[in-house]
């Protein structure tokens, strides 16, 4: 991953490194070098960094990515009431512009940090390391990311989390995941959101959700709940206890998670092509 | 429209190498792109000279290699194209698939014009 330490030299591509190997004359007289190193490796080092950082502090991160009006703030009030007196959360906020969704979070008596974007329509691992210096991580077991409604740009940037949670709002169509594979395919949990509404809507299946998650060849949980109901909160905190048990057991034996899908896979690609 | 920002990266990335390498100008920048990466090749081309502008890779090429998308079945052991949207095997239909190609977001090689050619490694 970095040229620093070398960690990005494998079996598979080290022969690039050997005399002769890493440069050789073009015949435009230009020297060629072998890289082989992902585009967003600067993000990544950051992001590995923010893991480090929550890890060292027993801090589970979780990066809730989803269309805007999706419900995600609404489900972190909900969730915040849910978990109130078991864990300690703060939340960062991330949104093109305006406050409004840390002002709803701090009104439940929670710590908020809003990122504002600009016209960034994702949030990155810089961003949320700046985020992370205004948190005392002491002081918590759960942070949770609201990344910019976006079910596009945001699947694309590791920000330090070990998992990702996307979810679904009823109102937006059972092809959701096969429409935007990237971002589903991330999921470590799918989650249906405003299934109160399901009784009045007559396209949206359940199942028919889950069935295009599985064709992304995912095996990520899938939960539904109503925010407003309160039904299927308690599967969902279920969910997020069971999570940041495993967690402490992870990082007390020094051990780590990174989300679903991340670009350990096109690492992995790369050396088996230049085999 | 993530793919500025990605560009901007990968122009740190090849800025750092040209300077490591007493480069006075990049010639090509070779990345290899999957549909899965979420990144879209001709986006990408497009961003491209505007996070370039007044970079050493200023006037460089830039050579995308699209990567096709590739499972490997965990049930039949089929290695089968598969569709972005549809990762399960063509053969058996499973979709306890791995997948092959197709997420790729990586720099592959530059082409450097260097200040001292005669003295490096040929």
């Amino acid at each position: 991953m970095c040229d620093t330490c070398g960690c990005n030299v494998t079996e598979a591509n080290r022969h690039l490194l050997d005399a002769g190997g890493k440069f050789h004359r073009t015949t435009a007289g230009h020297e060629a070098i072998s890289v082989l190193q992902d585009l967003l490796s600067e993000n990544d080092h950051i992001a590995a960094h923010n893991r480090s950082h929550f890890d060292k502090h027993d801090v589970l991160a979780i990066n809730l990515m989803s269309s805007p009006g999706s419900g995600k703030t609404a489900l972190l009030e909900a969730t915040l009431d849910a978990l109130a007196g078991r864990f300690r959360v703060a939340v960062i906020e991330g949104d093109l512009e305006t406050e409004n969704d840390a002002e709803r979070i701090r009104q439940k008596g929670i710590t908020a940090i809003q990122i504002s974007t600009g016209n960034a329509c994702h949030l990155d691992a810089h961003m949320v390391h700046d985020a992370l210096h205004q948190l005392s991580l002491d002081d918590l077991d759960i942070v949770f990311i609201e990344n910019v409604g976006n079910l596009v740009c945001p699947a694309s940037f590791d920000l330090g989390q070990h998992l990702n949670v996307t979810l679904l709002s009823v109102t937006e169509g059972d092809d959701k995941p096969s429409k935007y594979p990237v971002m589903f395919r991330a999921a470590d949990l799918m989650l249906l959101t405003k299934t109160d509404l399901l009784e009045v809507l007559d396209d949206f299946v359940p199942a028919q959700a889950e069935n295009n998650l599985r064709r992304l060849a995912s095996n990520a949980t899938v939960l539904q709940l109503s925010a407003r109901t309160q039904c299927g909160i308690q599967k969902w905190v279920e969910w997020l206890q069971q999570q940041q048990q495993q967690h402490r057991e992870r990082t007390r034996q020094g051990q780590t998670r990174r989300p679903a899908i991340q670009v350990d896979g096109a690492r992995m690609h790369a050396e088996r092509q230049t085999r | 429209m993530h793919e500025l920002a990605i560009c901007r990266q990968m122009l740190k990335q090849v800025t750092q190498i040209a300077a490591a390498n007493d480069a006075l100008s990049v010639a090509s920048i070779s990345v290899r792109i999957g549909p899965l990466s979420g990144v879209e090749s001709h986006l990408l081309k497009q961003a491209f000279p505007f996070a370039a502008s007044g970079s050493v890779a200023e006037k460089a090429q830039l050579l995308i290699e699209s990567m096709p998308v590739r499972v490997r079945c965990g049930q039949c052991g089929s290695e089968t194209d598969a569709r972005t949207n549809d990762l399960s095997c063509a053969n058996c239909g499973d979709y306890h698939t791995q997948l092959l190609s197709g997420d790729e977001l990586l720099l592959i090689g530059l082409e450097l014009s260097r200040k001292n050619q005669e003295t490096t490694h040929v």
